[in-house]
């Protein structure tokens, strides 16, 4: 019958690969950092991503959920995530200690252009927890600095205690090779020294934009897209070089539950990252 | 392809061989409905029927199965939903349903749970005539040249037989004395004759050539605010649909250190639940919003991608839908006719 002259066997791709929680702290109230491994060395080996990929992880008995990856594919072994409480996946995980099981499969997703990103000028808007798959495409460039233009990063967070990976950042304002700005919507504690006010308060203390040659992105809460898409239009970066990496319900992230769908594309196959010219052309991406 | 001629008096000796090779499920009455079924009486098998309550997807991806167990140890590979089994009675759009099935769940991540179970399934097509809810025939499903193991057409003292399958051959091998190799003139002219007049029972027609380009077109028409404020959001349409293949994934711990289960479950996009992320945020939160969805997916999207839509015709979700939202309802509506349905006769005060 058909079904034997047209399938391939491959392994069963739903079965999650054992892996235990390295280490795991808070990184605000909310939000909590998440450093894993395999237990078994080759499938560590064998996990190769991009920046803008996501995993499927699994924690028995309280389902699995997609969860894009923050660490950078320049540093394997380790897989590391951001991950915010907000169901019952992420709140099996949060109660989670060091060295507790989970499961994890993946990679998957088309992940960011880093092969078309190369040579070229790359801008970064963070807002909040959006720093999750920015950190991996940031880490990524600067792992391999002198293979892209110049770097520049806008980060927007709540508040001071919101900033996810404040020291990270702060550190990265020390590098001479890119370029950082930090803000936070307000300032609680008194003691901020970098700017106050939205993302986009930041774009006027970008040094001068080369639009033809800069890929622009952006992650961030729903809300913000729209602003900070309006500051890439305004910088003259066309369409097809503004990236995004876009949140949908996932159940098995290889095409096949249908959650994801938009169009007639699926994000855990076509996406997560999109084009602002994807965005425009599709109906409900943002 | 090979075809052959079995009289009808051969045709339960037939099921009583190829039934010792595997279940045989089949067509039987429930209620005033037909359903399909596990047989072992053949009188049970219902020969004239029109669609099934459910389509045959349930025998290959059941509404609920478990995909594997777990314990401390690890995971472990659940296939148990997986038998030998042959289907008798599979009507052509059921058949293009299941082809439609194949290209999902055996294109790109290969999906085990759908390839091993359909390995293990023999299909044995049925003709059948058309009632006033089929129109396989705008959907160009009401005829099938690939997708069985055996096709059987029903000449009322006869069956013309297509042999579709080196399997299909193997069971006409199982008792070869039954089937006549040569077909007479008059045969083929029966045939013939079946196939014009049962062409012109279909009384539902719909233009699907033209719906990509409409629901582009009618995207914001007021029509869908309305279908949306009449939807009961039951999944019904999904349920019966022979290609809607969404599922959701449910772990299941178990007491007494007995393993626990993952399991998937049939889903629709007609449900609230469907888009929503964690945080609350739903991107679909409007009745109207996933209606479109499921229409964006059957009658575009599709099309799109592989040329045809992803409806079959089987007229499932005209005589399911308690409010009368289904394809020829929105088809008409996005042609800009009045469907008559329950939700232009609407009062308007009803709100969402």
């Amino acid at each position: 019958m058909n079904g034997e002259t047209r399938c391939r066997e491959e392994g069963n791709p739903f079965l999650p690969h054992p892996a235990r929680i390295v280490r795991t702290y808070p990184l605000t109230q909310d939000v909590k950092f998440f450093q894993i491994r395999f237990l078994n060395m080759d499938q560590a080996l064998a996990f190769k991503y991009k920046p803008g990929q996501f995993a499927m992880i699994s924690v028995l008995g309280a389902g699995e959920a997609p969860f894009c990856l923050s660490s950078p594919p320049s540093r394997p072994g380790l897989l590391e995530f951001c991950i915010r409480k907000a169901g019952s996946v992420t709140g099996a995980l949060f109660d989670l200690k060091e060295n507790a099981m989970i499961g994890v499969r993946g990679p998957y997703g088309n992940g960011f252009p880093i092969e078309q990103m190369a040579g070229r000028d790359i801008l970064i808007t963070i807002g909040g927890l959006g720093v999750a798959p920015l950190r991996s495409v940031l880490l990524y460039c600067l792992d391999n600095r002198d293979q892209f233009g110049k770097v520049s990063v806008l980060y927007g967070a709540k508040k001071p205690s919101e900033m996810i990976f404040r020291e990270e950042y702060f550190a990265l304002k020390e590098r001479g090779d890119l370029e950082c700005h930090l803000a936070v919507d307000a300032d609680d504690t008194g003691s901020w020294t970098e700017n106050v006010g939205v993302v986009t308060t930041l774009f006027p203390k970008l040094s001068k934009v080369n639009p033809e040659n800069t890929y622009a992105l952006v992650c961030g809460p729903p809300v913000m897209y729209k602003f900070v898409l309006r500051e890439f239009v305004k910088l003259s970066i066309p369409k097809n070089q503004i990236l995004m990496t876009l949140e949908r319900r996932m159940k098995c992230g290889v095409g096949k539950c249908g959650h994801c769908a938009i169009d007639y594309i699926y994000t855990c196959l076509d996406g997560p990252v999109f084009t602002y010219w994807d965005v425009l052309h599709m109906r409900e991406l943002i | 392809m090979r075809i052959v001629k079995l009289k009808k008096e051969y045709f339960h000796p037939f099921l009583d061989v190829i039934s010792r090779q595997a279940e045989l499920w089949a067509p039987v009455k429930k209620g005033d409905k037909h359903i399909f079924d596990r047989v072992e009486d053949f009188n049970r098998i219902e020969m004239k029927t029109t669609r099934t309550l459910l389509p045959p997807k349930k025998l290959l991806v059941p509404p609920a199965f478990n995909t594997f167990t777990f314990n401390a140890e690890g995971y472990q590979e659940d296939l148990s939903h997986v038998s030998s089994k042959i289907l008798f009675g599979i009507h052509p759009c059921d058949i293009h349903g299941l082809l439609t099935l194949d290209k999902l769940f055996m294109h790109e991540y290969t999906d085990p749970y759908y390839v091993k179970a359909r390995q293990k399934t023999l299909i044995l097509g049925l003709s059948c005539w058309p009632d006033e809810y089929c129109f396989a025939k705008s959907t160009r499903t009401h005829i099938i040249d690939e997708g069985f193991d055996l096709f059987f057409t029903d000449l009322e003292d006869f069956f013309l037989v297509w042999v579709g399958s080196s399997q299909g051959d193997d069971l006409l091998r199982m008792k070869p004395d039954l089937f006549e190799e040569t077909l007479s003139d008059s045969d083929i002219q029966r045939y013939i004759r079946w196939q014009t007049e049962r062409d012109k029972a279909y009384r539902t027609e719909i233009n699907f050539m033209a719906m990509p380009d409409l629901m582009e077109l009618k995207y914001k028409a007021p029509f869908w605010e309305e279908a949306g404020r009449a939807c009961l959001a039951c999944g019904s349409c999904s349920m019966v649909c022979p290609t809607c293949n969404c599922y959701n994934v449910l772990d299941k711990l178990a007491l007494g250190g007995k393993p626990g289960r993952r399991l998937r479950l049939w889903d629709s996009c007609t449900l609230v639940e469907y888009s929503e992320v964690a945080g609350g945020e739903n991107f679909r939160e409007h009745k109207a919003d996933r209606l479109r969805l499921w229409y964006t997916h059957k009658l575009q999207a599709y099309v799109s991608k592989y040329g045809k839509p992803s409806c079959v015709g089987c007229g499932r979700c005209l005589v399911t839908c308690p409010v009368e939202i289904n394809v020829r309802t929105i088809s008409k509506a996005l042609e800009g006719e009045d469907p008559k349905a329950f939700w232009y006769r609407l009062p308007s005060e009803v709100k969402p």
